[in-house]
This record gives C-alpha cells, structure tokens and sequence, in this order.
C-alpha cells in the first residue's frame, strides 16, 4: 500500500496518503459537513481541528439579514467546497438545485441527496439513480449518497457517479455502523471511492468505517451537535488516520480460545 | 427615470416591486448591495456565491446583464448554507 509506518502525526500520515477522488488529491480522509453549528466561528474553529480539505454546503436562499458568508469562510480557509442537494425528493429537484450550487459556487462537484421522506431521511433509490444519470450527463461529478445496499452502490458507480457514500445509519442518529456487512460488500466490489455518510456517533464509529475499507468519512452532527465540537473534530481527525492505517496493517484473526503471548517455556519454578 | 413605472415579482417567496427595465443582474445587485460588472462578477473582484433561477430555470451569470425581468416572474436567489 505504500502507507507511511513511523509514528509522526495524523497530519503527516494523512498527508502522505492522500484521499485521491476525481483525480484530486486531498490531504485529509474527514470530509465535513456543516450543519447543525450555532454559530459561524464555532464552525470555523472545529474545521480547522478536524483538518478536513473538503467540506459540504447546503443551497439555500439568500438572505440579506445572514451574518457572515459560509462560503467566504471556506474560501478563506483553503477548505474546498462540495454543494449539496439536500432536502430534495426528486430527481428533478436535485437537478436544479446541482445547477444552482454549480453556477454559484463554480464546482461541477456535487453531493446528491434525494431523500424518500422526512421521517427517516432515506435515500430514495430510484430518484438517486435517475439523478444520477442526468447529472452525469450535465458534467457533474457525483458524489451519490445512498443507502448502504451493495447492489444500488454498483449502479451507482455504473450510471458514472465518482464516489459511492452509502450511509451507516440515518442522518443524525449517531446510531454508528448498523450494517458493517454490507459496507465491507459495497467496498470489495468499489473501482470509485466509498466515503461512509451519515450515522456516525463518535470517533470509533469512524475508525470503524476506515477499518472496513473506506476510503473516507463523512460526518457533520457528530462534530457540530457535540458538547465540545472543536475536541470532537480532533478525535475523528486521529480516527481516520488510525482506522485507515489499521485497515492496511493485517489484523489477527479472532480466535476461539485464548491464545498466550508470554512463553510457557522458562517459568521460574516456585516449591 | 423618475416617471418609470415599476415591476412586481416575487423573489424568493417575497413580493419585490423593481424598476421596469430591471434585469436580473440589476436585481442582484441590489439584493447583494454589490456592484457588479456586465459579466456578473462583483466589480470589487472577489467571489459572489450566488446563484439566480427566474421561473425554474437556471440564469447563468454571463447571461444576467441580458436577461429582462417582467412582471410575474418568480426568482430564487441562492446561496451557500450550512447543511450536509
């Protein structure tokens, strides 16, 4: 794998070992969300902690009353930025809503969210592969997140999208990994990067994804909604790296029965 | 331009009475309090962030200095957000 083995920081491993999407190389496996922050500063301050280089954004209408511009503050920080197409339920939604964000934050980058109903926020199947499909052909680069069914992630990838993220459990539960499972299906049978989106509660659950093979994380309520946002946002930055560079390192397998790993030979023999 | 008659048009939601004449750069501008240039680009240079559909079509920037806004029209107005 060509993974760095010493023992620098999480910065210096992730930078080494770059998250490749779309031919771009970024320097950090965290990607953040940005829902769900009281305030624009606390935001600021946990996504300089997460260290993550990509960062979603919802589309919504202008307000003149707003203060301060999220867009701004990820120009500022270098962090690139990854429209969504949230609170859309169909395909036709999505399709304007990609439009909107590319003409306004010019980036044919796009995280598309068609969602079945407001209840579980599911993604809706055959909306999310018709938009797919239409995106595509628009030039979009898709970033489709979808439910965590190995079939529908193979169609995905098939229908052009350039990165599959299926969810670990709905959107803000925190619930984790519900079905380890199948994500380690949808990873096996990937030729596109697998990013884990939505369910992740706290630092393991993350570490957790990367040991399954992701290639990324995407999170945002774990981080925003935590009592301490900024200290949550680090412990997933070390996450990453930890669950990536353990996911490469040949665990052990599990055993029935114990197993010593002091000699039985050479005892000290007490009468 | 003071016996100009004016416009009305829903923007994102909200009535809006503009001057009539007004295109959708104009619109911008006036919403963002930004000057911009004929190509949509603020005229401070730097980056807008927004994005215009007028009556579910998208209105790329190039093309806002040359699209008239008439009356009854309905314009979305977009922007960034935190989400996702």
């Amino acid at each position: 794998m060509g993974l760095p083995t010493d023992h620098r920081g999480a910065d210096a491993l992730a930078v080494e070992d770059p998250f490749v999407v779309d031919g771009v190389a970024l320097g950090s496996r965290l990607i953040m969300g940005t829902g769900g922050a009281p305030s624009l500063d606390g935001l600021g301050d946990a996504l300089d902690a997460s260290g993550t280089e990509l960062t979603t954004v919802a589309m919504r209408r202008f307000s003149a009353a707003e203060q301060g511009s999220l867009f701004q503050l990820l120009l500022d920080k270098g962090i690139r930025v990854l429209p969504n197409t949230a609170g859309c339920f169909t395909a036709r939604d999505a399709v304007l809503t990609a439009e909107l964000a590319r003409e306004a934050l010019e980036t044919d980058w796009v995280k598309l969210e068609v969602i079945a109903d407001e209840t579980t926020l599911l993604p809706d199947p055959i909306e999310l592969a018709d938009a797919t499909e239409q995106l595509v052909s628009r030039g979009f680069k898709v970033f489709a997140y979808t439910n965590d069914d190995p079939v529908l992630a193979r169609r995905l990838e098939q229908l052009g999208a350039v990165a599959v993220m299926p969810l670990g459990a709905p959107i803000g539960t925190g619930l984790g990994i519900l079905n380890p499972h199948n994500i380690e299906l949808i990873v096996a049978r990937a030729g596109v990067p697998v990013v884990l989106d939505a369910g992740i509660g706290t630092a393991s659950d993350a570490a957790l994804a990367m040991e399954l093979g992701c290639d990324a994380v995407l999170l945002a309520s774990a981080v925003t909604r935590a009592q301490d946002p900024v200290r949550m946002a680090a412990a997933f930055r070390h996450a990453v790296v930890a669950g990536r560079l353990a996911a490469h390192a040949g665990r052990i397998p599990r055993r029935e029965h114990a197993l010593a790993s002091s000699p039985m030979e050479g005892r000290a023999q007490f009468l | 331009m003071s016996t100009t008659s004016t416009l009305a048009l829903t923007v994102n939601g909200e009535r809006r009475d503009l001057a009539a004449g007004s295109s959708v750069l104009d619109l911008v501008s006036s919403a963002l309090g930004r000057d911009l240039g004929p190509d949509g680009r603020p005229a401070d240079g730097g980056r807008l962030g927004v994005a215009v559909a007028l009556n579910s079509e998208v209105v790329p920037r190039i093309r806002w200095a040359s699209t008239p806004l008439a009356a009854g029209d309905a314009v979305e107005l977009v922007t960034a957000m935190q989400g996702g």
